[in-house]
């Protein structure tokens, strides 16, 4: 690595909050929403709650491009197995075709996930590791932050809550992450995975809005005097108008 | 981007603080750090393991099932990295169901034991796992074979296994005689793994106990303040 000028940027990486307990209807799944590339963060708003199948959801840390990836792979091959099977897929499934290809790379692939959905067998919930291990819990945290998070479920966490006191209690695990831990921050969003519907609450809580500036640093339109001044219209076709706003405030 | 191609070889699993924010002990492996064990008595074995999975200091999973049925009277103990151990199992009771299919008869626990040791020996290099290898079945009755790192096979009566191990290997070759029965085996089990786990930081949670035998398996679990005392000045 170079002392002087800009040295290339690293692998940009969830530091991270999430989590995920059983409750009485189903699993809940909890996320904090900071991507971080080093010590700046990349991304304020990302989503860490995957989509593996309709009635299974995948947490994710670690490096961001590999829990995407590696989540959008086995949900591209569980549709597949489950047009084979005939059946909804379960979410034991996804947990074995999750650990056998973590476990295949060795831990190269930096993919720490947080697994939880629903089947015919009831509400299932798995953390898997980079290295391809997997424990089955009722309630699970993950990321730089797990250990902020778990304090919060080994003094709070019941079996068998109730779907409200289980949402209040996930967001509260993934606060003490973002206000406990500097990889982890922004928002909180959560999934309710339950028999009859999912609810993807993106964002569920606010935890961390911009507040509004008091100053103004723009110059008023004459400040500058203008000497000559050249327009060259150019003749284009509008093909395609798509909007990515900015926060610029 | 160009930059990315040469960022991919410097990740790994043992790379250190590259990033403030992501502590140790994201990076390091999960261990099953552990103390297992397993006794022969006449007419079956009795299996016992504690709970506790590590990732550097911190204890992933506080009550971790170490002991994984291969077979429908045939269990292993695991020992070492969680993920190693854990492929292994999945591959051994595949090959395992496949062979009993193939008979049409339940399998031999020798030949459970092979298939981890066929396993374990192939890619020694590249594995960290320590398995106990515990069952019943009709031509020799219980049995308990070890595969320790490395890859070596062993028929013991008793053996005992993972980092708390080093800590009870005194009060197992004291305590164990030839023909206990079941009672006696699962007491010195529980006593051996609570000894190990007051004095190895690796070990800890609750003991799983298991007693695998002609008419099934028996599986129960003592908790914390279940354990037996032990008295210390």
């Amino acid at each position: 690595a170079n002392k002087v000028g800009c040295s290339l940027p690293s692998a940009r990486k969830t530091g991270t909050t999430i989590c995920g307990i059983v409750f009485k209807g189903g699993v809940v799944l909890g996320a904090d929403t900071r991507a971080t590339e080093g010590m700046v963060v990349a991304d304020k708003n990302c989503s860490k709650i995957h989509y593996i199948s309709p009635n299974i959801y995948c947490c994710g840390a670690g490096t961001a491009a590999d829990t995407e990836m590696t989540t959008q792979l086995i949900s591209s091959n569980l549709e597949l197995h489950a047009l084979s099977t005939g059946r909804l897929p379960r979410v034991a499934t996804a947990n074995r075709m999750l650990k056998q290809m973590l476990f295949r790379y060795q831990g190269y692939i930096g993919a720490a996930l947080v697994l939880g959905g629903i089947d015919c067998n009831g509400p299932h919930l798995y953390s898997i590791y980079p290295h391809g291990s997997t424990d089955k819990l009722p309630y699970v945290t993950m990321g730089s932050g797990s250990l902020a998070a778990m304090a919060v479920f080994e003094d709070r966490y019941k079996p068998d809550m109730e779907e409200e006191e289980a949402k209040q209690l996930v967001r509260d695990a993934i606060a003490a992450g973002i206000f406990n831990d500097l990889g982890s921050g922004s928002n909180i969003d959560l999934c309710v995975i339950s028999k009859s519907k999912v609810d993807y609450l993106r964002p569920h809580d606010e935890a961390n809005k911009k507040g509004v500036r008091t100053g103004d640093y723009k110059y008023k339109r004459g400040t500058t005097g203008v000497l000559t001044k050249v327009v060259a219209p150019l003749d284009l076709e509008v093909v395609e108008e798509t909007i990515q706003t900015m926060d610029t405030s | 981007m160009a930059a990315t191609a040469s960022m991919m070889q410097s990740f790994g699993p043992n790379l250190s603080a590259q990033n403030d924010l992501v502590p140790d002990w994201t990076r390091t492996e999960v261990s099953t750090g552990t103390t297992i064990m397993a006794v022969e008595y006449d007419g079956g074995v009795v299996i016992g393991a504690d709970s506790r999975t590590t990732t550097g200091a911190y204890i992933a999973n506080r009550v971790t099932d170490k002991l994984t049925p291969i077979h429908d009277r045939i269990f292993c103990c695991r020992s070492g990295s969680a993920a190693d151990t854990q492929a292994i199992a999945d591959v051994v009771a595949y090959q395992l169901g496949f062979h009993s299919i193939e008979l049409d008869e339940p399998p031999l626990v020798e030949t459970a034991a092979h298939l981890f040791k066929a396993s374990c020996y192939r890619y020694r290099e590249e594995l960290t796992a320590g398995i106990l290898v515990a069952g019943w079945d009709r031509r020799r009755g219980g049995q308990v074979y070890c595969v320790p790192i490395g890859g070596m096979l062993v028929r013991q009566p008793v053996s005992v296994g993972g980092s708390g191990s080093t800590y009870i290997y005194g009060f197992m070759d004291s305590n164990y005689k030839p023909s206990m029965s079941k009672e006696q085996c699962l007491e010195l089990t529980a006593t051996a793994l609570t000894l190990a786990m007051e004095r190895d930081g690796s070990s800890g949670g609750v003991v799983r106990l298991a007693s695998i035998s002609e008419d099934g398996v028996e599986r129960r679990v003592i908790l914390g303040n279940q354990l037996p005392k032990i008295s210390t000045h």
